[in-house]
């Protein structure tokens, strides 16, 4: 297996490079280009989440991304110590969202690019998303472990 | 990502080119509001051609004028969509809402 975390400021601009990163490590495995896109979708998803949501937009907190590659499959985890979501069936929900400008499909995304798909979270201490794929894998939206 | 904001007839058309992400969002929907507001348009065609890729921030900036526009009796249209982006705006649900068309020179001789 091979490794690779990362830490990173809360700051918007990290989103792109968190993007950038991940889709460079796993493309050592034998992913297509439009499945490089999809996880590059999920990881804007991700960390945007951990930002928004996780930090309120703090941007001095941080952000750890922990991906793992071996074979044909890729794991990544997305971990912040912000505020914790509340009731995860709701976030969970399609179009569920706390502000009228989101579109409450960031969970949505991940789940229909993703085989499969955790999301764990308790208020005050804050959100770990683990999520993971297979190359080449035929893939259907997936019902969340929580 | 840069992204250009021009009236032509009855349409704002709003041009982003790059990456949308949550970077990008505010400063883009701060300007096409600003943008409505002057120019007294209810029209928005965005043109997506420049579009790399774009995640759920950048759909509800999209959603959040059609919301806006369409109160007021406007429309939002799309054009341009690559396949990233024309993907997310599949599972998202927002071709359901928007008209989508195959160029802005289409769009804009269809409503004025």
């Amino acid at each position: 297996m091979n490794k690779a975390v990362l830490e990173f400021s809360s700051r918007a601009e990290n989103v792109a490079f968190a993007r950038v990163a991940v889709a460079a490590f796993v493309s050592q495995v034998d992913f297509t280009l439009p499945d490089l896109e999809e996880i590059k979708v999920v990881v804007s998803e991700a960390v945007s989440n951990a930002i928004i949501h996780g930090y309120e937009n703090n941007p001095d907190q941080v952000v750890r991304l922990e991906m793992s590659i071996a074979d044909e499959y890729m794991e990544l985890v997305v971990i912040d110590r912000g505020k914790g979501i509340e009731d995860i069936q709701k976030a969970l929900e399609p179009a569920f969202s706390t502000d009228p400008e989101r579109m409450g499909l960031g969970f949505s995304f991940m789940q229909s690019f993703m085989d499969k798909f955790k999301v764990q979270s308790k208020p005050g201490q804050g959100t770990r998303v683990k999520m993971s794929r297979r190359a080449g894998a035929p893939r259907r939206a997936v019902v969340p472990e929580q | 990502m840069n992204y250009t904001i021009k009236k032509e007839n009855n349409c704002l058309v709003v041009a982003p080119t790059g990456e949308i992400d949550m970077s990008i969002t505010d400063a883009l929907r701060r300007d096409v509001d600003r943008a409505l507001e002057q120019s007294q348009v209810y029209n928005i065609i965005f043109d997506l051609a420049g579009v790399s890729f774009v995640d759920s921030s950048g759909l509800g900036v999209i959603l959040g004028r059609y919301k806006k526009v369409s109160a007021a009796g406007g429309r939002v249209f799309l054009t341009g969509a690559g396949p990233q982006v024309k993907k997310v705006l599949e599972l998202s649900g927002l071709l359901t809402l928007l008209e989508e068309h195959p160029s802005v020179e289409y769009i804009i001789s269809k409503i004025s």
